[in-house]
């Protein structure tokens, strides 16, 4: 696992890497990740222009503390090793693999990324790794998948192309999704990486892409794909921490703080135990809080 | 020479002209003596013609001013009517004195200005082939630009002297008493054509729409007009409205409404009882619905809204969130039924709206004003007049006067396409940077240094990104590069007035 999960990854919002206009205000928005299409968005003929575009972009472009992500083309494409190397060169954050169905794609991945930072004299193990799951076949490998490179920072569900594999479409009540948004969630939560939910693209429907969010960030999820920027403030919007939440996670980082000074290893709050699901918990909801604009610069709660 | 701004000054035409450079934002307390017009006595009983051509002929003379106003906007068929009239008769060496020009009227501008009939022009703005034409000169003497209060102001002093004043009413009885209101080609307010109503030597009152004496509520009186009309339509109902009041679904625009109502929200200004000012742009209009939510929230309401007013406007008052419509023109349909059916909706002219000589106008007791800009630079002067080619192709509007708002907010996207709009140096200042607060953009704010409070007030907004506007102009760059500077002949085919009458600024010619 590349990293420990700390990093918000409420949004990942799709950037097709043919599109100028919206590759130069991709960073305007405040996603937590921007992830530059190189594959589906992409027609045969503008596939090397938009590699090019990308790679320019990445070089000339300030993203803030954006997440970059590309999705590049598929392994068993003409496409794909040059994408590998050019998003490598560029100093690309994460490789996002398309249409993942096993560990051992993973390895050939990691293996090409880890050509060419030698060749680009970058440090080895640099870029991370995240795994589109697109199948029946990637669902039911993919904890293999999950665990199968240290640079794996998460999986992502891909519903179009899973939900044809099942012989099903979208469904309002996502009932159709449950079984891979589940595997996929412990998966990604027992190899220690991010969940990615798939995109909503009734972008006018406010409603049910409210719905859905609620859901998948009831299950666990870290945050959805996002086709259209207008839904960045929305998941944003689930994922504050309600007033309670923000004010008992105060509680309890000062009953921490209270118990270092003391010098104390056991540290209570109201009675109770702080244990690390505690502290871990109370530390995600400072920082979901703080993104959300919900406490000043000390951390005390200042509302919406 | 150069103005306050540093704004070079053509020194011949300013000393032929009389004009002074601009000096300072501030008004002061100055003693005026107003003007008044001519008027010829008649008993009334004898206004109402159908020959338009005998009606031009009898009042319009060569040399003349004569003027118009823009509330039917491309929807008018009055200008280009009254233009061909005057030019069947060949009448010369016009001055052009109209409240604004839209683009309905650029061809026949343009025609006008070849034949000889039109030699001065002074607006508060031009768009298209007539900006094209005039930014490369072919007007020998400058066109003067004037903001909305800047020319009521002129006309009430008698720096413009209008002779005839053609307006197009949706209603009128056959003395003259007429209203926006009412009839096929309704568009609400009259209040740019007030002005010329109450101080033109010469009324004509054109309509489609005759109805019975006497006609209420008259906003134009009969006791102001010379003569009526009768033509076969005085525009087109469907290009009246402008198509710009849709609620936007653009990312970006929405990003910098976000931004400007959190801008309000966390200022000082944001309390009961406030006032407001919102253009009829993408973002403008989405911020009027922020507000809304913002409103609703916090459990205040505003005192009044001001200015061109827009449907998201209209359905604030509806809604009790906002106790006044103070209406100097209406950009749609619902805007101008509401100022028919709410009798909070008051119908403002010009000068009461923005004068900067009168006795207190709105815009002096307006807390909060949301503006855009085609650039500003880095010490937050605006320019909404001439793209960055350099041609003419927008208009100061109530920009100016707007911005004398106690907190006066400029959105506007850093970049449009590959075009910069934070930049060092503008091509054209029209509003100066000492009336302008924030500036708002797609990837943060920049607070005029002069507003101390306000920085202080923004600077830990968790949702604000607070910059410097160098830091601003600098990431401009860093996204579209370096422009090479426009190249100008050295004719002067402009001259910007400030609202007090100074010269802010200069147009000219661009060299292709």
């Amino acid at each position: 696992m590349a990293e420990n999960g700390e990093r918000l990854r409420r949004t990942m919002m799709f950037v097709p890497g043919n599109n100028p206009g919206m590759i130069k205000d991709a960073g305007i928005y405040g996603a937590d990740s921007i992830m530059f299409d190189l594959e589906d968005s992409v027609s045969l003929a503008e596939k090397d222009s938009a590699r090019n575009l990308v790679y320019e972009a990445l070089k000339s472009i300030d993203y803030g503390d954006a997440e970059l992500v590309v999705r590049t083309n598929g392994l068993d494409t003409d496409f794909f090793e040059a994408d590998v190397k050019m998003m490598v060169k560029a100093g690309i954050d994460v490789i996002r693999i398309p249409k993942t169905e096993s560990a051992a794609m993973v390895e050939e991945m990691e293996s090409l990324v880890a050509d060419a930072e030698k060749e680009f004299g970058i440090p080895v193990g640099t870029t991370h790794l995240m795994a589109a799951i697109e199948s029946a076949e990637g669902v039911m490998n993919v904890l293999e998948i999950a665990k199968a490179s240290d640079r794996m920072i998460g999986i992502a569900l891909s519903a179009e192309d899973y939900t044809t594999d099942l012989k099903t479409h979208r469904y309002p009540n996502g009932l159709e999704l449950r079984f891979a948004r589940n595997m996929i969630l412990n998966a990604a939560r027992a190899a220690g990486i991010a969940a990615f939910d798939t995109v909503y693209t009734d972008v006018d429907n406010v409603k049910g892409f409210l719905a859905e969010t609620e859901y998948i960030h009831e299950l666990g999820y870290d945050g959805k794909s996002v086709i259209n920027p207008r839904q960045i403030p929305l998941v944003n919007q689930v994922y504050a921490p309600s007033e309670d939440e923000i004010k008992n996670a105060e509680n309890v980082l000062a009953a921490i703080e209270k118990a270092r000074k003391a010098g104390s290893g056991v540290i209570s709050m109201n009675g109770q135990m702080v244990d690390r699901p505690v502290a871990l918990r109370a530390e995600r909801v400072m920082k979901l809080a703080k993104a959300s604009g919900l406490i000043d610069k000390e951390g005390h709660y200042i509302g919406k | 020479m150069e103005n306050k701004l540093g704004r070079n000054l053509p020194d011949k035409l300013m000393n032929e002209l009389h004009f002074k450079p601009f000096e300072t934002t501030k008004i002061g307390n100055p003693v005026f003596q107003r003007t008044a017009p001519k008027v010829q006595v008649q008993n009334g009983h004898d206004k109402l013609k159908d020959d338009l051509k005998q009606v031009v002929k009898k009042n319009v003379k060569d040399g003349m001013t004569i003027s118009f106003h823009h509330h039917l906007r491309n929807g008018d068929y009055i200008f280009n009517l009254v233009m061909k009239a005057i030019m069947d008769l060949g009448i010369k060496d016009l001055t052009l004195a109209p409240s604004s020009l839209t683009g309905v009227m650029n061809d026949m501008v343009i025609k006008a200005i070849k034949n000889g009939t039109v030699t001065n022009i002074t607006t508060s703005g031009m768009r298209g082939s007539l900006g094209d034409e005039v930014s490369h000169g072919i007007l020998k003497n400058p066109v003067i630009f004037r903001s909305h209060g800047g020319r009521a102001r002129a006309i009430e002093n008698g720096d413009i002297k209008i002779d005839v004043a053609f307006l197009g009413v949706p209603n009128s009885d056959r003395c003259g008493n007429a209203n926006g209101m009412e009839g096929p080609a309704a568009f609400g307010s009259l209040g740019y054509a007030l002005m010329d109503a109450a101080y033109a030597n010469k009324v004509v009152l054109l309509t489609d729409n005759v109805v019975d004496y006497p006609n209420t509520p008259a906003s134009i009186r009969q006791t102001q007009v010379d003569d009526v009309v009768k033509v076969d339509q005085v525009g087109d109902p469907n290009k009246i409205g402008s198509g710009a009041t849709r609620f936007t679904k653009d990312p970006k625009d929405l990003t910098i409404a976000r931004a400007v109502n959190q801008v309000i929200v966390n200022s000082q200004y944001f309390k009961d009882g406030f006032s407001f000012q919102t253009g009829s742009g993408g973002a403008a209009l989405a911020v009027t619905r922020y507000l809304r939510q913002a409103m609703l929230d916090n459990h205040l309401h505003a005192s009044f809204g001001l200015g061109g007013i827009t449907k998201p406007m209209v359905d604030l008052l509806e809604e009790g969130l906002v106790d006044k419509l103070m209406d100097v023109q209406d950009f749609d349909k619902a805007a101008a039924d509401s100022m028919k059916n709410n009798k909070n909706q008051q119908e403002i002219d010009a000068s009461w709206y923005a004068d900067p000589d009168n006795k207190g106008s709105m815009v002096a007791q307006l807390d909060i004003a949301v503006l855009s800009a085609l650039e500003i630079d880095t010490d937050f002067n605006v320019n909404v007049l001439t793209g960055s080619d350099g041609v003419i192709r927008g208009a100061v509007g109530g920009h100016q006067d707007a911005a004398t708002a106690k907190m006066t907010i400029i959105c506007a996207p850093l970049v449009r396409g590959r075009i910069p709009t934070v930049v060092d140096h503008i091509n054209t200042a029209v509003t100066p940077g000492q009336s302008i607060d924030v500036l708002v953009t797609e990837f943060g704010i920049a607070i005029n240094p002069n507003r101390p409070d306000l920085i202080k007030q923004f600077q830990d907004v968790p949702s604000l990104h607070v910059y410097t506007i160098e830091e601003l102009a600098k990431k401009a760059e860093s996204i579209v590069g370096k422009e090479e500077p426009l190249q100008y002949t050295d004719k002067t085919v402009g001259l910007v007035e400030y609202r007090d009458g100074t010269i802010i600024d200069s147009i000219r010619q661009v060299k292709d």
